[in-house]
């Protein structure tokens, strides 16, 4: 299973974590600055795996970005990479041509395309459409809400006058 | 938004945040941002809730405190709208996790979202569950999760799936309740559905074996048609990954397969096919196809014979070998490893690729390799790969040197078909990577020399030809062990093997490298330990020069190391004064004993494990009792008095006396220094009166601190000076040993004219244990009290590995010696000492928890206890 993912940038700012197995606060920020040192200053030509406490840990880059995933020994190594760029993928279509920023101003998103790709740390969805259908149901779910929320409010403004 | 809330928006403190320029600015800015939202939560306002959660999580991923917003992630959740429950279980995900009490209280929001008439809803709840739910909230919720496995909605359905991933991970005793939801799934079209039902089958089928077998009986054959229509599926836009449909479908039915197939020849029969098919077909140019057939391979390995498949996975691992592609090699190296089990000749043939692969620039790939490549090694092949390695360990970087050098020594130490090429590879890892030798090994290596006599001579010259060249610690050490016991056959090259080329090295040449040891900066105290002994052993081997080395001798009387200048003395005086016993006292050590040594190393203690016990003494808690006679004589040639006492673990205070070179780090303070102390003072008394007692026996004491830093446990040298000394029964009390030394009162009798005596108390007692506490006081210390605790075995079975632990208040402090042994015999006894300072002697009494360990049958046992009736006035 994947215990966590996380996504660092190369001046090792945290964009992105996700916590499948349980880790404290401390132990979270401690993961976080052990695996950024070692990952951010691994040669560029190398393998995308890097061995750690006895698990492993698949990262690989997108521009500026270190998406990692970390799971348990015996899981598929190269599987992970997939999956890292099946949700690359995914975040690229959903905001055309994903940057950086992208994912700093609208973290939240990246969060839920997350979550309608991994649950409990496996996979739950390979195809790229059905996520990409989902997420906007639910976009327009909330988009719905805020315009009858704005509607009710200039009702009572109305009245209120 | 609501027109009349304050601070700023999201995207606002993001930017601001953004444009700090550095840490501390940041901090300001959050700490303002917090203060808002916190003023913010105070107010209640629902319009806010919303907004302030997105800034904490945002905060939150900044690595900042953010608490006090776990509340408004519950209140988010219960309110009615989907916008607020999406951000409600972001937050909650992200703030909190499966230990934290809050998160009982969502159960019930939960409960309610599971049953939600609007799906996404329903999605949410089951996402939020499959990700933090604890033991606790997957027994209360399962039988919902279980329900909306049949959902109409396939997207309800896959993660209900998951979310029963984790609540059977969480509680495997719910594993038979979704049995058949997980069955049904398999029969699913939707890649979705079918994914996370192939994943639930999979966790229920490693956790519970009455699912794994239904699984077999019932789906195997499902499961092959699933995989061999989307291994033979035309093209689909939608799951085509590289030319692949859907290879994260294949790699979990595979993975089913794999665990449906082990250890069930049937189940097995009826898949090769497939496999056979999925193993040739699968393009392997992209990374899609590699992880396909990567777990193909794991596959046919896990199940059951069919050789013509094993070649074929062989083949395919021999291709990734071979592939440019760094992660490819990989999992190659990986997966060779588990292929050795069945096929080392294989993995043989790949022997020469698998050790390029040791020296690849990448840290991941050595690794996997170096750990491979011991596998590969046996009787025939041992000489050419260490050779390989410890040529490579000379370019190699210096942070995998450690790694490579204890792989070589590993491998050398196992497979090393003769002495004098374990010797000689030995010598060569020292000279380069010694530094990264652990301790054990070349204590290890002093053994072996020391039992191959015919070697000796062959070995003191190469090892004095290589600490010319190499300052390596550990070598270093070695030499000036081997120069100072064998020096004359260095000089003379006694003992010439045939392809040995002679050598002339002077007295004084042999004196120099001992000088240059002990007077380098860079040597720490157990070098510059062992050459003194080394020097005081020379004084003997060649008394042309023994000037020259007293001279050595002398200056370190000035140094500041207490050890270092103590023995110096001590050693001065035996070369000026007893001139008459010098040669007898450094004699050549006796052949350490190579099992003994062996089965210690193996065992290797925990050190005596206390809270309290000084880290530096590092004592093994246990020593063999034979130990005991032969010290017991020992100190017996001098005086009487130490003869009455009534008992010691010798083995204890010889430990000490042997501690004197590994003082390094121990702290002056230390309750055990004043004890090898004592000791020493003893042995001096011993060896400078010059009583005439049997020169042999004092050989051995003298012998003893020689080897001393080589021997941490003093037994196995002890065992093999075998003193012709009557065996002695030495069993109770390590503690006399000590306090006699120190000049604490010692024997009972003693006791009573030293003060109160105290009633000795039964501290402790089980059905299987009983410990009893005796108390003494030295005089004038009234604060510091003596416990002697026994241990009394009253079961008829042997426990092992036995350790005492105990721990008390503040106003304590609690030294422990070691016990007298580890091992307690069916209704025999052990005992340990233990000193208390009562720092609020008079006002306030003793109280102490305790812990035993021990192995029962194999067994770990664990007994605890509070010791409350300490006699007052401790």
């Amino acid at each position: 299973m994947i215990h966590f993912v996380l996504l660092v940038s190369r001046q090792g700012k945290v964009r992105l974590t996700k916590w499948y197995s349980p880790y404290t606060q401390k132990e979270r920020s401690k993961v976080i600055r052990e695996l950024s040192g070692v990952i951010l200053n691994r040669g560029p030509k190398l393998c995308n795996f890097v061995e750690w406490r006895g698990y492993k840990v698949v990262y690989k880059r997108y521009a500026s970005l270190y998406f990692c995933m970390c799971i348990d020994q015996e899981d598929n190594e190269l599987e992970v990479l997939e999956i890292i760029h099946h949700y690359v993928e995914i975040l690229d279509r959903y905001f055309g041509s994903v940057c950086e920023l992208d994912l700093i101003f609208n973290f939240h998103k990246a969060y839920y395309i997350l979550d309608e790709l991994l649950i409990a740390g496996e996979l739950q969805e390979s195809s790229k459409k059905t996520v990409a259908r989902i997420i906007s149901a639910q976009d327009q779910l909330v988009e719905a809400a805020k315009e009858e929320a704005g509607s009710i409010s200039n009702i009572i403004a109305q009245a209120t006058k | 938004m609501n027109p009349f809330s304050s601070g700023t928006r999201l995207r606002d403190m993001i930017r601001s945040i953004r444009a700090c320029k550095t840490a501390a600015e940041e901090r300001a800015v959050v700490r303002k941002e917090c203060a808002d939202i916190r003023a913010s939560i105070n107010e209640n306002d629902p319009h806010d809730r919303h907004r302030n959660l997105a800034k904490l999580m945002f905060i939150h991923m900044l690595g900042y405190p953010t608490h006090f917003g776990q509340m408004e992630c519950l209140k988010l959740i219960a309110s009615p709208g989907f916008p607020e429950k999406r951000i409600g279980y972001l937050g909650l995900m992200l703030l909190l996790d499966e230990r934290q009490e809050v998160l009982m209280l969502v159960t019930n929001s939960l409960k309610q979202d599971l049953n939600h008439t609007n799906q996404y809803v329903v999605g949410l709840a089951l996402c939020a569950l499959g990700n933090i739910c604890s033991a606790e909230m997957a027994r209360d919720l399962a039988p919902e999760v279980e329900r909306l496995i049949q959902f109409r909605d396939p997207n309800i359905r896959k993660k209900a799936a998951l979310c029963s991933t984790r609540i059977v991970r969480k509680v495997p005793d719910l594993a038979e309740n979704f049995v058949n939801a997980a069955a049904s799934l398999l029969k699913e079209k939707h890649h979705g559905v079918l994914i996370t039902g192939v994943q639930l089958c999979y966790e229920l089928c490693t956790i519970n074996d009455e699912a794994l077998e239904y699984f077999r009986k019932k789906c195997t054959e499902g499961l092959i048609k699933t995989l061999r229509d989307i291994t033979n599926s035309a093209y689909q836009p939608e799951y085509d990954v590289a030319g692949i449909t859907d290879p994260f479908l294949h790699i979990r039915l595979l993975r089913l397969l794999r665990v449906i197939g082990h250890g069930d020849a049937d189940a097995s029969d009826l898949m090769t096919d497939i496999l056979a098919q999925v193993a040739t077909k699968t393009e392997s140019n992209k990374n899609a196809g590699n992880a396909v057939l990567y777990e193909c391979v794991e596959t046919i390995m896990a199940i059951e014979d069919t050789s013509s498949l094993r070649v074929l996975a062989i083949n395919i691992l021999g291709r990734f070998l071979s592939n440019r592609d760094n992660n490819i090699r990989y999992v190659a190296l990986n997966m060779l490893m588990k292929a050795i089990a069945f096929d080392d000749q294989a993995v043989q043939r790949h022997r020469v690729t698998i050790l390029e692969c040791v020296k690849d620039p990448d840290a991941s790939i050595r690794k996997r390799a170096l750990e491979l490549v011991s596998l590969l090694v046996n009787e025939n092949n041992v000489k050419q790969l260490t050779k390989e390695l410890i040529d490579y360990l000379e370019i190699s970087d210096e942070d995998f040197k450690e790694d490579l050098s204890a792989k070589i020594c590993f491998i050398v130490e196992k497979f090393s078909p003769e002495k004098i090429w374990y010797i000689d590879q030995m010598l060569k890892v020292l000279s380069e990577a010694g530094k990264f030798v652990k301790d054990d090994v070349w204590h290890a290596l002093i053994v072996v020399i020391s039992n191959a006599s015919e070697l000796h001579g062959y070995t003191v010259r190469a090892l004095y030809k290589a600490v010319i060249y190499s300052e390596q610690e550990t070598l270093v050490r070695v030499a000036i062990w081997c120069i100072g016991e064998y020096g004359d056959l260095l000089v003379n090259n006694v003992g010439m093997l045939g392809n040995e080329d002679p050598m002339t090295v002077t007295e004084c040449d042999a004196v120099d490298v001992i000088e240059d040891a002990i007077t380098r900066h860079s040597s720490d105290m157990t070098t510059k330990a062992m050459a003194l002994i080394a020097l005081l052993k020379l004084s003997s081997r060649f008394p042309s020069i023994s000037e020259r080395i007293k001279d050595i001798i002398v200056k370190q009387k000035g140094s500041l190391l207490l050890e270092m200048q103590q023995r110096a003395i001590e050693f001065n005086s035996i070369v000026d004064r007893h001139k008459n016993i010098r040669s007898s006292l450094v004699e050549r050590m006796p052949v350490l004993d190579e099992a003994t040594f062996n089965v210690r190393r193996a065992g290797s203690f925990p050190a005596s494990a206390s809270t309290m016990a000084k880290p530096s003494v590092s004592l093994p808690n246990g020593v063999e009792k034979p130990a005991a006679p032969p010290l017991v004589d020992l100190l017996d040639m001098d005086s009487d008095d130490i003869m009455s006492a009534p008992s010691s673990s010798g083995a204890d205070f010889l430990q000490d006396l042997l501690g004197v070179v590994d003082l390094g780090s121990s702290s002056a303070q230390s309750g055990a220094t004043q004890a090898p102390k004592a000791g020493t003072d003893l042995l001096l008394d011993i060896l400078s009166i010059g009583t005439p007692s049997p020169a042999q026996n004092s050989t051995s004491s003298i012998d003893l601190l020689s080897t001393a830093d080589v021997n941490k446990n003093p037994s196995n040298v002890l065992d093999a000076i075998s003193s012709p000394a009557p065996p002695h029964i030495a069993t109770t009390a390590s503690a006399g040993m000590f306090d006699l030394l120190d000049g604490l009162s010692p024997s009972p009798s003693k006791e009573a004219t030293n003060g109160p005596a105290y009633p000795p108390i039964v501290a402790y007692e089980s059905s299987s244990l009983k410990i009893e506490f005796s108390f003494s006081k030295a005089p004038g210390k009234p604060q510091t009290t003596n416990v002697q605790a026994t241990f009394i075995n009253l079961s008829p079975n042997i426990f092992t590995d036995f350790i005492f632990q105990a721990a008390v208040p503040k106003f304590l402090q609690l030294h422990l010696d070691p016990a007298s042994g580890n091992t307690l015999p069916a209704s025999g006894n052990i005992t340990q000492s233990l000193r208390v300072n009562n720092s609020q002697h008079g006002k306030k009494s003793l109280v102490m928890r305790m812990r035993v360990g021990y192995k029962l049958n194999g067994k770990d046992v664990l007994e605890e206890g509070q010791i409350n009736n300490f006699p007052r006035g401790l």
